[in-house]
């Protein structure tokens, strides 16, 4: 326990993981669900460059002295996060625009509707 | 769904496919009718729906605890003893500047060290960019009479609107907000930044030109001609400055480009030219995704 | 405990809280404004880790492009209230 106040960045990463995949999981609103999956993507990234830092230490870029490894925080995460940070603007955006196109079909945001509408389309054409 | 025999192979090749196999039209019906509520068969349609999302929120928060569990085993937040400094970060942060000649450790990380990890990364851009052109360009497959009327309705009030004060704000900032984004991209290996950040910079300010402006203004300078060859020229040079190293093996040849002072603006071998297509595909892509969910064109 | 560290539990707690309100508001526009807070609050906590780079990306892509998308999708299907569109 007291550890895990220690660790105050990771719990908090741990804890809007699971907001956000509850958010994916149980909303039936469809936006909703996507915002959700952002949530996640960015506690992920949280988490990962708290575990690059260390304290007292300052950021990767060299202006005067030596560039010695006890001045500088680990640039690792850093460069993971840079490329994570992209791909998840073109996952929602792909995703916005595939919501797009069901709603011109079903008219509705909801995702139980579109599976009962869909099932009811399939029964009809069977 | 077309109905199959009933042998084994034909069954497994049909499930493979997502099909059902029905025997027969009544049976299936019959079928049908007989299991539809095997367990707790008093329940209506709303109880089982509150208690399937309480059921849901009891596992999520199961799956929380566990996962805090694991964080208080973990090593201490902010210890430089922690398992993820290793000798690879040793070799980055001491040797960085004689063999990437960037100042931003970070930056020559990216663009130098783990240079395929950021080619990856303008794929899955540039991939993104395609399916969105797929499913909402507007052309002879994908024509809605509705949403045409509404969307030359907008561009005839977008026409008529005076929006002086957006028009002569723009006017303003949008060379800065250009400059700005310029300046982040070239100064990329120098200060914190890069081509990402850069790229997004100038991608918004050519969409507030757009909402300026209108995008009859935009298409003067950049149209889906440009869009394509700006986007495949990039990516394309760079696979060439860096796959080389399929060919020759992961010792890599010395940079063409020699590596100067590092503080320069013109050091750092090829980081600053790939920080400049980088720059360019986020741009257009950022642009590319407002103006195909607005106007359903580039 | 200093006066930064402070700020970061607070700023860290801020966070928790804009995470549950979006999933409780039940009209669309309010949730992605609170997501675009959100977004923001993220962006000035990397700071606190230091690392600009992911800083500034996070601040011109998560809070700008990412929720200019969001209320794109909004408009383009009619959601939006007071517009032309809707009401």
């Amino acid at each position: 326990m007291e550890h895990l106040m220690h660790n105050y960045y990771e719990a908090a990463a741990v804890i809007l993981f699971g907001i956000g995949f509850m958010n994916l999981l149980l909303q039936s609103n469809l936006i909703k669900k996507f915002i959700g999956l952002n949530i996640m993507d960015t506690a992920v990234y949280l988490f990962l460059a708290a575990k690059g830092f260390i304290y007292g230490r300052v950021a990767p870029i060299v202006t005067s002295g030596e560039a010695v490894i006890e001045r500088f925080v680990n640039p690792v995460p850093s460069g993971l996060v840079l490329t994570g940070i992209v791909v998840s603007v073109s996952v929602t955006a792909f995703s916005l625009a595939l919501i797009i196109r069901l709603y011109k079909v079903y008219h509705t945001f909801d995702m139980d509707e579109i599976m009962k509408l869909a099932r009811e389309e399939e029964k009809r054409e069977y | 769904m077309a109905k199959l025999p009933k042998g084994g192979l034909s069954r497994f090749v049909a499930w493979v496919n997502g099909e059902e196999v029905v025997d027969d039209l009544k049976h299936g019906h019959h079928k049908e009718k007989k299991t539809k509520a095997k367990y707790l068969p008093h329940l209506t349609m709303e109880q089982r729906l509150l208690g399937y999302r309480i059921l849901g929120v009891l596992i999520c928060s199961i799956f929380v605890l566990i996962l805090l569990a694991t964080v208080s085993k973990l090593p201490t937040f902010g210890s430089p003893n922690n398992p993820a400094s290793n000798e690879v970060v040793e070799r980055y942060i001491e040797s960085g500047i004689e063999e990437t000649g960037a100042i931003n450790l970070v930056a020559g990380m990216i663009l130098d060290y783990r240079a395929f990890d950021t080619f990856g990364e303008s794929n899955v851009l540039f991939l993104a960019v395609i399916s969105v052109v797929m499913l909402l360009k507007r052309d002879r497959n994908n024509f809605d009479e509705d949403d045409e009327k509404i969307l030359n309705e907008d561009i005839d009030l977008d026409d008529e609107d005076d929006n002086i004060i957006l028009k002569r704000f723009t006017m303003i900032i949008f060379p800065l907000i250009t400059l700005y984004g310029v300046y982040v991209i070239l100064n990329g290996h120098l200060s914190p930044g890069g081509g990402f950040s850069g790229g997004a910079i100038i991608g918004a300010g050519l969409i507030l030109f757009d909402t300026a402006f209108g995008q009859s203004a935009v298409r003067k300078f950049f149209n889906f001609k440009r869009f394509t060859y700006i986007s495949v020229g990039c990516l394309l040079t760079y696979c060439a400055c860096k796959s080389y190293s399929f060919f020759t093996g992961a010792n890599h040849l010395e940079n063409i480009i020699p590596k100067g002072i590092p503080g320069n603006i013109l050091s750092g071998g090829l980081i600053l030219p790939l920080n400049i297509c980088v720059g360019l595909i986020v741009a257009c892509t950022m642009y590319g995704f407002y103006a195909l969910f607005t106007r359903g064109e580039i | 405990m200093e006066i930064s560290e402070i700020i970061q539990i607070l700023l860290l707690v801020f966070l928790i809280i804009s995470a549950l309100a979006v999933s409780f508001y039940k009209n669309l526009m309010q949730a992605i404004l609170i997501f675009m807070g959100y977004s923001t609050i993220m962006s000035i906590i990397w700071l606190f880790l230091e690392s600009p780079d992911l800083a500034i990306t996070e601040a011109a892509v998560g809070a700008g492009v990412t929720s200019v998308l969001f209320f794109l999708t909004l408009k383009k299907t009619h959601m939006l209230e007071g517009t032309r569109d809707n009401g």
